[in-house]
C-alpha cells in the first residue's frame, strides 16, 4: 500500500479488492462451504472426518494439477498427466510387488520415467514447435499403451498369476501401507502431505525462484521473453518434465491407494486436474495465475464432490451439477463490475 | 446525409465520461465540418482516444450529446457508429489476416442474397471501383496478411468507404509508415476529402499534423484546451496547448566527445527472415564508438530493422560476417549471447516483443537480467523493487504504483519501462528501432535527454527511425539504407532531409 495513491472512493478500492483472483477464488470456495454447512447430511459434514477424507480424496487430483499449473502458465497444456499416472502406478506396483524392490529403488525409477514422459512432450513443443495440445495428446495415447503393454493388459496386484494357471498372493509391501496411513493421531492422510509438499515445491519454483519468472515471462509473451534473453526451451523442458515427474508422484499414491497398480487407472483424470487448476483463476492463456489458486481450486472441487456424495446424490446428478457449478465458478470469477 | 458545407457534419456537446470514478474527459465539445481533415491533438492521456471510443461507439456510457447533420444519436456499438456513417481506422489493425480483401471490406456487411447467400461478383466490382479511385493496383484474392501495413491501412480505408463512411477516423495512421507511404496516405486522404468525406486524424508528429490538417483541436487532461485554423496555429502555441508549459527545442543540444571504438561490422549480411530466399542485409559495414549515436536512414524494407535484429541474434545462427565487439570478436548466435555481451535491442514492437503484458512494472524491468536478482536460483524480491524503483525515478517513469499492470501505462511510460529493462543489462551498445513511435511530445523529449545522457556516459547508440527530422537532430552520423545496402553516410549536420531521402529511394529515381 505505500505506493498507491490516495484512496478516491472507498468503493473503488473495494473493486479492486474484489478483483485479485485470489479474492475470487476464495469467495467460490467460500460459497461452496456455505453450501455444505446448509446441506450438511445431519451433521456429518461439521466432522473433521468428512474434511480430512475430502483431502485424501482430492491429493492425487491435486498433485496433477500441480503440475498442470506450471504447464498452463506457460500458455501450454497437458493432456496426457492422467496416462503417465496410470503408467507410472503399473510400474511401480511391478516393482514393489512383483519385484519385491526397495521403494528407495523403485520410487526414483518411477519418478524418472515420469519426468522421462514429459521431457519428451517438452522436447516436441519446445524444440519441434508442436502445439502443445497435440503434442500431449499423443503422450496421453503413448503413454496409455506403455502401462497396458508393460501390464499385459492385467491389473498389477497382490493376487499374482503363476505358470500354472493359478494365483499365489503376495504380501501387501510396506511401502504401500505407509503411503495409505494416516498420520498424526490418524488426522490426516499421508497422500495429503505429499499433495501439500507438491504445492509447496510449485510455490518455491513459481513464486521464489528464477525458473518462475521464466515460466510466467514465457506464458505472457513467448517472443518478448525470448528476447529478453530468457532460455525458453529449458524453461519448456522444466515445465513440462515436472509435470510428468507429478504424474509419477501422483501415480504412486494412486498405486499405493489402490493396492494394484491398474494399467486403466487415471482415465479422465487430465480433465479434473484442468478443471482445479481453472476454477482456481488460473488462466489459460498463460502469463497469469498462481499454485495458491490450485491449492483452492482443489479444496473447491474436493468439497462440492464431498458435499454431493454425503448427501447422497445419485451419479448422474452429480456429474451434472458439478458440470454445472464448475461453469458458475468460472463466470462468476469473469463478472467485472 | 445533406450538409451544406460549413454547417458542422458531426457536433459533440458537453462530453463528460469516467471511469471508475476518474474522470477522463470533462465537458469537452468537438465538431467536424463536411470536407475537412480535422486532427485532434494531445498528449498520451489526454483524453483523445477515449473521445475516439465515444465517437465510434465503443463507449455507449457518457454524458452529453452528439448531433450528426443535426439529428441527435447515441451509438450503442461500433456497427451502430458505422450505420451513422463513420468509420475509424485503428492503430492496431482490425483486418482477418486470413481472409482476402474483398471478404476484408465486406467483413459484417456482405452483399448476400436472402440475407446469407453472399453474391461475390457484386462485391468484386464495387472492391474494384473502390481501390481504383483510391489508385490502388492489388490482387484481391490474397490474404490480407501477405501485404505490408502501409497497404493493409490501405485496405481499412477502402472498408471505411465500402460502408459510405462519412467521417473516418485515424489513429496515428502514419506511426508504421515511412515517407513514401505517409505522402501516398496523404494524396488519398486529399483526394476523401474532396469527395467530401471528414477526417479525423490523429497524430503525434508535428509536420505532419500541419501538413495535413485543415483544422487543430487540442485536449489537454480531458479539457478541450481550444481549437484554431492550421493556418491561424503556430507551432510553439499548438506545443503550449498540449504540454501546459513552453517546451523551448524539440531536440535537446548534443555534444559528446567520441570514445574508444565498440562495435565494428564487416561484411555482414542477413537472409530474409521466415525462411524466404534472398538477403535481407548484404555486406553492411559500419562502425560505432563510445558516446556515439549513428543513425540509420531508409525506407520500409531497406533492411534497416533487420540489421539491427541480425547484429542482435533474433534470427539465430542465419547472419554471417565479422564483426567485434568491444574489440573482441563477436558471433550473433541468440538475444541471450548478444545481451550477456553488452548488445541490446529496443524492438519496434512494444507490445509485440517488447513488454510482457501480465507482468507488473518491476518485473518487466528486472525480466532481461534475471540472474543479477537471483544469483542462486533464489529471486531477492526486494533488491529487484529498489532497482525497478531507480529506475522508475530516474526516468521519470509517471505511475501509481510498481506491481501495477505495466498496460495501464500510457505509450511513452511504457517505452521507458522497456529501456529500463534494457539499461539494467548494462549495456555497451544499444540498438533502438523507433524509440518514440507511439510516444508523445513530453516522452520523446525525455528519450532524447537520456539518450544524450547515456551517451556522455560511454554507451553507444544505433537509433533507426522513420522521423527524419528526430534521426538529423540526434545523429552524429547518418548511413542510409536501401534495399538491404547501406548506400550513403553524412556526417554530422551535413546531411539535409532531401540528401537523405534521394539516397533511401536512389535508383527508384533511375528506374523511373
Amino acid at each position: 500500500m505505500n505506493e498507491n495513491p490516495p484512496k478516491k472512493d472507498p468503493s473503488a478500492n473495494l473493486l479492486k479488492w474484489f478483483r485479485s483472483p485470489f479474492v475470487r477464488a476464495l469467495v467460490a470456495l467460500g460459497f461452496v462451504l456455505m453450501i455444505g454447512f446448509i446441506f450438511n447430511a445431519e451433521g456429518s459434514f461439521l466432522k473433521w472426518q468428512t474434511h480430512r477424507d475430502m483431502l485424501r480424496h482430492i491429493s492425487v487430483f491435486g498433485i496433477l494439477a500441480c503440475g498442470m499449473t506450471l504447464v498452463i502458465i506457460t500458455a501450454g497444456i497437458d493432456l496426457s498427466v492422467g496416462s503417465i499416472l496410470g503408467m507410472t502406478a503399473v510400474i511401480f506396483s511391478i516393482f514393489s510387488i512383483h519385484f519385491d524392490w526397495s521403494p528407495w529403488l523403485a520410487i526414483p525409477l518411477c519418478l524418472g520415467a515420469g519426468a522421462v514422459c514429459g521431457l519428451v512432450s517438452g522436447g516436441l513443443i519446445a524444440r519441434f514447435r508442436i502445439q502443445p495440445f497435440i503434442a500431449t495428446l499423443a503422450m496421453m495415447v503413448f503413454a496409455r499403451g506403455m502401462a497396458k503393454w508393460i501390464s499385459g493388459g492385467q491389473k498389477i496386484s497382490t493376487a499374482v498369476l503363476q505358470s500354472g494357471g493359478q494365483y499365489r498372493y503376495k504380501e501387501v509391501p510396506a511401502i504401500f501401507d505407509g503411503l495409505n496411513a494416516k498420520v498424526l493421531h490418524n488426522n490426516i492422510a499421508v497422500v495429503t502431505l505429499i499433495f501439500f509438499a507438491c504445492i509447496l515445491v510449485c510455490w518455491l519454483i513459481l513464486a521464489k525462484l528464477r525458473w518462475g519468472r521464466h515460466i510466467y515471462a514465457i506464458g505472457g509473451n513467448e517472443e518478448a521473453a525470448r528476447l529478453s534473453g530468457i532460455p525458453v526451451t529449458a524453461t519448456k523442458l522444466i515445465a513440462y518434465g515436472l509435470s510428468g515427474f507429478f504424474c509419477a508422484v501422483a501415480g504412486i499414491c494412486q498405486a499405493a491407494q489402490e493396492f494394484q497398480g491398474d494399467p486403466e487407472a487415471g482415465q479422465t483424470y487430465e480433465l479434473t486436474a484442468i478443471a482445479i487448476v481453472v476454477i482456481g483463476g488460473t488462466n489459460l492463456m498463460g502469463g497469469r495465475g498462481g499454485i495458491g489458486l490450485t491449492f483452492i481450486g482443489a479444496m473447491t472441487i474436493g468439497y462440492l464432490e464431498k458435499i454431493l456424495s454425503i448427501n447422497a446424490v445419485g451419479e448422474a446428478s452429480r456429474l451434472m451439477l458439478t458440470g454445472a457449478i464448475i461453469i458458475g465458478a468460472v463466470l462468476f470469477q469473469k463478472v467485472r463490475k | 446525409m445533406n450538409c451544406n458545407p460549413g454547417n458542422p457534419l458531426l457536433r459533440m456537446e458537453h462530453i463528460v465520461k469516467s471511469f471508475s470514478g476518474v474522470r477522463v474527459l470533462d465537458d469537452v465539445d468537438f465538431e467536424v465540418v463536411p470536407g475537412e481533415v480535422h486532427v485532434l491533438a494531445g498528449e498520451n492521456g489526454a483524453g483523445k482516444s477515449t473521445l475516439i471510443k465515444i465517437l465510434s461507439g465503443v463507449h455507449s456510457d457518457y454524458e452529453g450529446s452528439i448531433r450528426i447533420g443535426g439529428k441527435s444519436v447515441r451509438f450503442k456499438s461500433p456497427s451502430d457508429a458505422a450505420v451513422h456513417g463513420i468509420a475509424t481506422i485503428h492503430q492496431e489493425m482490425s483486418l482477418v489476416n486470413s481472409m482476402n480483401i474483398i471478404d476484408n471490406i465486406f467483413l459484417g456487411r456482405e452483399h448476400t442474397l436472402f440475407n446469407q447467400w453472399v453474391i461475390r461478383h457484386q462485391q468484386e466490382q464495387k472492391a474494384r471501383r473502390i481501390l481504383a479511385q483510391m489508385e490502388l493496383k492489388l490482387d484481391l484474392s490474397l490474404p490480407v496478411g501477405s501485404y505490408p501495413l502501409s497497404i493493409r491501412q490501405m485496405i481499412q480505408i477502402a472498408k471505411a468507404l465500402a460502408f459510405d463512411a462519412r467521417i473516418i477516423i485515424m489513429d496515428e495512421p502514419t506511426s508504421a509508415l515511412n515517407e513514401v507511404e505517409t505522402a501516398r496516405l496523404f494524396a488519398i486522404i486529399s483526394k476523401l476529402k474532396q469527395n467530401g468525406h471528414s477526417i479525423v486524424f490523429i497524430s503525434h508528429r508535428l509536420d505532419e499534423i500541419y501538413q495535413i490538417g485543415d483544422r487543430i483541436s487540442v485536449l489537454r487532461d480531458g479539457l478541450s484546451i481550444g481549437s484554431a485554423p492550421a493556418s491561424d496555429l503556430s507551432r510553439d502555441e499548438m506545443i503550449r496547448w498540449m504540454v501546459g508549459r513552453e517546451i523551448d527545442r524539440q531536440f535537446p543540444e548534443r555534444s559528446t566527445p567520441q570514445g574508444k571504438e565498440r562495435l565494428h561490422v564487416e561484411r555482414f549480411s542477413v537472409p530474409k527472415p521466415g525462411g524466404l530466399h534472398g538477403w535481407a542485409v548484404r555486406d553492411a559495414e559500419l562502425h560505432i564508438g563510445a558516446g556515439e549515436i549513428l543513425g540509420i536512414a531508409g525506407l520500409q524494407g531497406s533492411g534497416k530493422s533487420e540489421l539491427l535484429n541480425g547484429l542482435f541474434g533474433t534470427y539465430g545462427k542465419l547472419s554471417q560476417g565479422n564483426i567485434r565487439l568491444n574489440g573482441k570478436k563477436f558471433y550473433p548466435v541468440s538475444p541471450r549471447s548478444s545481451i550477456n555481451r553488452g548488445l541490446v535491442l529496443l524492438t519496434n514492437d512494444r507490445k509485440g516483443t517488447g513488454l510482457i503484458p501480465s507482468m507488473d512494472i518491476s518485473r518487466n524491468i528486472s525480466l532481461a537480467s534475471l540472474k543479477t536478482f537471483s544469483p542462486h536460483l533464489w529471486m531477492e524480491t526486494a533488491r529487484e523493487k529498489d532497482c525497478a524503483r531507480d529506475h522508475v525515478k530516474d526516468l521519470g517513469i509517471k505511475l501509481q504504483s510498481l506491481t501495477q499492470d505495466v498496460q495501464t501505462l500510457s505509450g511513452g511510460n511504457q517505452q521507458k519501462v522497456v529501456l529500463a529493462k534494457w539499461l539494467e543489462t548494462k549495456p555497451k551498445v544499444m540498438l533502438l528501432d523507433e524509440p518514440t513511435a507511439g510516444v508523445d511530445i513530453g516522452a520523446k523529449h525525455d528519450t532524447y535527454r537520456l539518450m544524450n545522457r547515456w551517451t556522455s556516459l560511454g554507451l553507444a547508440i544505433i537509433l533507426v527511425t522513420s522521423e527524419l527530422p528526430e534521426l538529423l537532430a540526434m545523429s552524429d552520423r547518418v548511413i542510409v539504407m536501401h534495399r538491404g545496402r547501406i548506400t550513403a553516410e553524412f556526417p554530422r549536420g551535413q546531411a539535409s532531409q532531401e540528401d537523405i531521402l534521394q539516397a533511401a529511394m536512389a535508383d527508384e529515381k533511375e528506374t523511373a
